[in-house]
């Protein structure tokens, strides 16, 4: 009897002794993290941009509703995002990334898209000891500057058009000559003048070589240039001056046998050129076509980490209208991940573990493989991921219709000469 | 030949819309001896009106350009009214600091609204080939239409009472205004005629090229020194130095890179101020 009239006092006691130690222990287990980045919500590079940013949406949206990122130790990490729109502008970056990183707090950076935005940001993240994932931007030259905290997702640009002269010489053996009308800007430049070593050394001629302003809405004087008997015309930049020459390129009829472009080929939204994308080839980072799996990285011995591509390519149809993802949306996606899995690893998300499990990152994914260059010189460069070329073609019902032409191991249909 | 013959041809039909675009930004200065600063951005206006009507009600683009001229003029005379009207008197900087006024009110605005991302027509007139040249058929519509823009003012100007009391202001304000002609309302539809121009201008370019509401200044520039080459005041030179600048765009390429396009048009015109300032054909 004594023992129940003491009772709500033992009650008080023992919650008392585990309240405290309970609420310390939901402290330590759930984390809240901020990752900043900035879009290109307006400006030239909006339609990639935006894709880009959804992709990374996504991620997110899956980690918190998979309760976060589980640490050893028991601790919960749960995301946050904040971003700003650069207006596809490099002047904005570094002013808003010193924002994100001072105001903002931002734990860890994802690159705005585009090589000369992400290079303007890398270098802030760098200042500030910030761990920045780079997607969307394919330039080697980011990765030469010495930085030991900037990680690239993408294949960098020095491979980036160079299976196409592979899939021209396969076409047609008897090629000889290629025309390069390139965007002037850092990263279309890395990719040709890669490209153009690399044609050269296979025993090609490059008779035009020349670059426009990425403003450029006029290529005539360009397509007038072109020499007579070439056999390919490649180079391009972005998406939107891109779409210009490819269109300019079919009205004008130049009859070269092959067309291959940066960036917009394989953009859903660059079937909108009717005719005039028939025929276009282009470098994709990945595409819903794809072979990766969970199967095949186990065969090669390397984890996998993350969705598989059908149910990657699920979820975001789901999420943005049955839209199909591009490798623009799949490289923010792929941004998450690699950060995901390092924060994994490190079992911490202070930013010398962080960096030093990216270091080891060597992993399979919906989008690929991804593995670093961690030689000083070379730090932070892409070197697992590989590209996949694309062609558009006439479909059964006539509209255009994406294949996968080359390497052709990933291959789901044969490439075809242009016929203008 | 092969290269050069395409590109000239190319570079013509550009220069006739430059011609237009130009021949708005010397009326408005031959009438009114002010420099419309505000005329990229209205060309911008007039690019973005064509898309509208195109994309949001399927009208043929050269079909909208009625509504683009309609609009554009009235446009024209309601800024007339709210910006310039007032300090019209009082001296260039006054109204050079007017019209950059109306143009940052319009870029701003214009940004705000449609943002900064590119926007394209996606309308295809075919093409026509002759020999070595391939004519794409939204070029040659372009060139067509500004011909005949080009007379229609020239019949408007010469041969209606409006359009004389125009040139009676443009000669002499004081004396048209002793002659019973009321130069304020003249003054109005002077500048609302220039500002159709530059919005029918930007109209036609938006059939061939992508544009953003920052457009317009690139087409600004090339009329500045299409005026100063046809001689300011001078609608006539302005749309030959339209057609001068189109041709010299088309053929330089074929000689050097695309890149000193810029270059040699600039130094023709410091060459030409400092040589003829009056311009080739000589201004009003």
């Amino acid at each position: 009897m004594k023992f129940w009239k003491y009772y709500p006092v033992i009650l008080l006691v023992v919650l008392g002794l585990l309240l405290p130690g309970a609420a310390s222990s939901a402290s330590a287990a759930e984390k809240t993290i901020t990752i900043g980045f900035t879009a290109s919500q307006t400006g030239s590079l909006n339609v990639e941009a935006i894709r880009q940013i959804n992709g990374l949406n996504l991620w997110v949206e899956h980690v918190n509703k998979a309760g976060g990122i589980k640490l050893k130790d028991g601790t919960v990490i749960k995301i946050a995002t904040k971003f700003y729109d650069d207006e596809s502008n490099k002047d904005r970056v570094q002013e808003l990334y010193t924002r994100l990183i001072n105001n903002d707090k931002a734990d860890f950076l994802i690159s705005p898209y585009s090589s000369p935005l992400a290079d303007a940001a890398a270098v802030i993240a760098q200042q500030y000891k910030k761990i920045m994932i780079t997607t969307g931007a394919a330039s080697d030259s980011t990765y030469k500057k010495g930085f030991t905290l900037v990680y690239q997702a993408y294949t960098p640009a020095s491979r980036y058009l160079t299976g196409s002269i592979d899939l021209l010489q396969k076409l047609d053996p008897k090629a000889k000559k290629v025309a390069v009308i390139y965007s002037n800007d850092k990263f279309s430049t890395d990719v040709v003048t890669a490209m153009k070593k690399y044609a050269e050394g296979k025993g090609l001629q490059v008779p035009m070589f020349e670059g426009y302003d990425p403003a450029t809405t006029d290529f005539a004087p360009f397509i007038n240039k072109i020499p007579a008997g070439v056999d390919a015309v490649m180079g391009g930049g972005h998406f939107t001056d891109t779409t210009t020459l490819a269109r300019q390129l079919y009205e004008k009829k130049v009859p070269a046998k092959m067309i291959s472009l940066l960036v917009a080929p394989p953009e859903p939204k660059f079937a909108e050129l009717g005719e005039a994308c028939i025929c276009v080839t282009g470098s994709s980072q990945w595409e819903p076509l794809c072979k990766y799996s969970p199967e095949a990285a186990k065969k090669e011995g390397i984890e996998w980490f993350g969705p598989t591509i059908p149910e990657f390519v699920k979820a975001y149809e789901a999420k943005f209208n049955k839209q199909e993802p591009s490798y623009h949306s799949a490289g923010g996606y792929a941004a998450g991940l690699i950060l995901q899995k390092a924060i994994e690893s490190a079992g911490s998300i202070d930013t010398a573990k962080v960096a030093a499990a990216m270091d080891k990152e060597n992993m399979y994914t919906f989008y690929g493989h991804i593995k670093f260059n961690t030689a000083p010189k070379l730090h932070g460069l892409q070197e697992g991921h590989e590209m996949v070329y694309i062609q558009w073609q006439k479909g059964k019902n006539g509209k255009p219709e994406k294949v996968a032409v080359w390497p052709a191991a990933a291959s789901t249909g044969k490439a075809i000469l242009c016929k203008r | 030949m092969t290269q050069i013959l395409p590109s000239i041809v190319d570079g013509l039909l550009i220069g006739f819309v430059y011609g237009v675009a130009a021949m708005g930004l010397t009326l408005i200065w031959g009438v009114m001896r002010v420099i419309n600063l505000g005329h990229g951005a209205t060309m911008a206006l007039g690019m973005f009106c064509t898309y509208l009507l195109f994309a949001h009600f399927a009208l043929n683009p050269y079909l909208g350009m009625v509504a683009v001229v309609i609009l554009s003029l009235l446009f024209g005379v309601i800024i007339y009214g709210v910006a310039l009207q007032r300090v019209i008197q009082a001296g260039y900087l006054s109204t050079l600091l007017a019209t950059f006024a109306v143009n940052m009110i319009i870029i701003g605005l214009g940004t705000w609204v449609f943002t900064t991302s590119p926007r394209n027509i996606d309308f295809s007139a075919g093409s026509i080939t002759i020999g070595p040249v391939i004519l794409q058929g939204t070029r040659l519509l372009a060139a067509l239409a500004a011909v005949v823009i080009t007379g229609a003012l020239y019949l408007f100007l010469h041969f209606t009472r409006p359009g004389k009391a125009i040139r009676a202001v443009s000669n002499n304000r004081a004396a048209a205004e002793l002659m019973g002609i009321p130069s304020s309302y003249v003054l109005a539809l002077a500048f609302g005629l220039g500002t159709m121009l530059a919005a029918v201008a930007g109209g036609l370019t938006s059939t061939f090229f992508p544009f953003t509401i920052l457009s317009g200044s690139t087409y600004q520039l090339k009329s500045f020194v299409i005026c100063v080459l046809g001689g300011l005041g001078n609608p006539l030179g302005a749309l030959l130095g339209g057609l001068f600048l189109g041709g010299l765009e088309g053929i330089i390429p074929t000689f050097m890179p695309v890149s000193w396009v810029p270059v040699v048009e600039f130094v023709l015109f410091v060459l030409v101020l400092v040589v003829k300032p009056t311009g080739l054909l000589g201004s009003k």
